[in-house]
């Protein structure tokens, strides 16, 4: 699937009528502004059935703006989101807080999404190695941990669409390799789509259908190779992101400590 | 000793107060534990303290003292979380305000109403021993009933406490529920004032709670067990007060606080090795 033009201007109407049946989740027009500040310019896209998509942009640049508007958790000042009927959503946001007041096992945690089906608890927990963690404090174990937990937790909704706000936060490099490799296995294996958000085009390029580089608006987009020599990209990014895959710098405005952990300096 | 012990125990009125007390700490075991959870205890004062306006604006209009108590704690929360909404001033500073400005208005009107005579102590410290058949009605009834509604959307509630984006992804009709949250809260704590007073009544709510913290490591053991602590609580208070000869109320919350200082210092206080 593909973005549609964003310069067209077919009525809002039409966002419910247009998409073929495989058609999951699609934005047409979206636009959003917080404190008189554009955050969200224009959005339009779709995701099917089976179809990787991933947000890339900088700190600040409204992805996790866009996907709590997609969510549905958020309204846009002005477009239309058209979920397909009935559409079952696994949802794994960018940060969990368990207050320490709150005792939380991990099994407990997995429990709330899903009370009666433990056949399917106990696969999850198989295939996303996490077994061992089950009578864990949720305030106690890793952060890779926790992300591993939280995409439990959104597979336990057997969902059509996955959508993941920075899934491999907190783990390590090697860790979200393979964290990436799992989502794409998911997503082949259950048929359903992923609309998720990376810092890192080149650790998901080989996971994804399609990205989206998003600075407000959509910068450019398309496969993963194409998008890495779009001008736009670059401009973006720096040259060296395309250029220099083993040392990719980013030019954002956060570090990373030791472990790979993020540590921001703001957020959107 | 045996003897006393016995005529302590079949005595109507504290048998009425064993029961009300009892039912109560029950039911302020997991409420209150959502209370702790999401750090609403300044909101729990500030709706006990606008029950004496309540009970004030009853008075004055000559109706029924339990109803307009409950009324006026509906109406209140109902507000509360109106106000709560708009973020123009911090919620603390909004509660702090509500719950003393209520508390000093609902203290003048009673004053002013000087047809009326009103044991204001009673309403401020709890008058247990002193409750009758209707107040034990009332009490049983909205015991029951939070304990049904608690029990149907436990796992929703609990849910929303821990994440509320991922409980509404899930389809969990999140302002619905905290709204019914809030009113099951505001029904407890208006039933409760017989027990512990309007001064009194966050305590009865989230001490259990807090003592049970470090014996739990599920929410559904923080809440058994903090209706355990509440009912030992209650039950050694009326004890207590009846040897001593001292308020109900004061004694029910320090018992209760003296629990969670041994769980708080020595959290393995019972934990055996196995």
């Amino acid at each position: 699937m593909s973005i549609p033009d964003s310069s067209d201007n077919t009525t809002l109407d039409s966002v419910t009528d247009v998409h073929a049946p495989d058609v999951l989740l699609a934005a047409k027009s979206i636009n959003k502004d917080f404190a008189e500040k554009r955050i969200l310019e224009n959005i339009s896209l779709t995701i099917a059935e089976g179809q990787i998509v991933t947000l890339i942009g900088p700190n600040g640049a409204g992805k996790t703006t866009l996907v709590r508007v997609a969510l549905g958790l958020l309204q846009p000042d002005s477009g239309a989101i058209y979920h397909r009927p009935k559409l079952r959503i696994g949802y794994m946001p960018q940060r969990v807080h368990v207050e320490p007041t709150l005792p939380l096992t991990v099994n407990r945690f997995l429990q709330l999404a899903n009370r009666q089906d433990k056949a399917l608890l106990s696969n999850t927990l198989k295939d996303l190695k996490i077994r061992h963690l089950e009578g864990q404090q949720l305030t106690a174990i890793s952060g890779g941990e926790l992300q591993r937990v939280l995409l439990a937790r959104a597979l336990l909704r057997k969902p059509e669409l996955l959508i993941l706000d920075e899934p491999a936060q907190g783990v390590d490099l090697a860790g979200q390799a393979e964290l990436y490799q799992l989502i794409s296995e998911i997503s082949d294996k259950h048929r359903c789509g992923v609309l998720m958000i990376s810092h890192d085009l080149h650790l998901v390029m080989s996971s994804t259908d399609e990205v989206i580089c998003l600075n407000h608006h959509i910068c450019c987009h398309g496969k993963p190779e194409h998008v890495t020599n779009d001008p736009a990209y670059l401009n973006l990014f720096g040259a060296n992101a395309s250029r220099n895959l083993a040392i990719y710098t980013h030019h954002h405005d956060h570090e990373h400590g030791i472990g790979g952990s993020v540590k921001e300096h703001n957020h959107d | 000793m045996i003897d006393s012990m016995m005529l302590f125990f079949t005595t109507n009125f504290v048998l009425y107060a064993l029961v009300a007390g009892i039912s109560l700490a029950l039911v302020a075991g997991p409420l209150g534990s959502f209370i702790v959870w999401r750090r609403m205890s300044y909101f729990g004062d500030t709706l006990a303290h606008s029950a004496l306006l309540g009970i004030a604006l009853g008075l004055l209009t000559d109706s029924n003292p339990q109803l307009s108590i409950i009324l006026s704690c509906l109406v209140f929360a109902f507000l509360l979380t109106l106000l709560d909404r708009r973020p123009s001033i911090s919620t603390d500073t909004l509660l702090g305000i509500l719950a003393h400005s209520s508390l000093a208005l609902g203290i003048l009107v009673l004053a002013l109403a000087d047809s009326v005579r009103v044991d204001l102590e009673a309403y401020l410290f709890g008058a247990l021993l002193t409750i009758g058949n209707a107040d034990l009605i009332w009490v049983l009834v909205i015991v029951s009933l939070v304990s049904i509604v608690l029990s149907v959307f436990w796992n929703d509630f609990v849910s929303i406490t821990v994440h509320a984006e991922i409980a509404e992804i899930e389809g969990v009709t999140v302002n619905r529920l905290n709204l019914v949250l809030v009113l099951l809260i505001a029904l407890t704590i208006a039933v409760s004032m017989k027990i512990v007073g309007v001064l009194l009544i966050t305590s009865l709510l989230i001490i259990p709670p807090a003592a049970a913290r470090s014996m739990a490591s599920t929410p559904e053991q923080m809440a058994g067990r903090a209706s355990i602590i509440g009912c030992i609580s209650v039950v050694l208070g009326l004890i207590s007060a009846f040897y001593f000869d001292v308020p109900v109320g004061p004694s029910i919350v320090v018992v209760a606080t003296l629990i969670f200082l041994v769980f708080y210092f020595y959290p393995n206080v019972l934990k055996t090795r196995n």
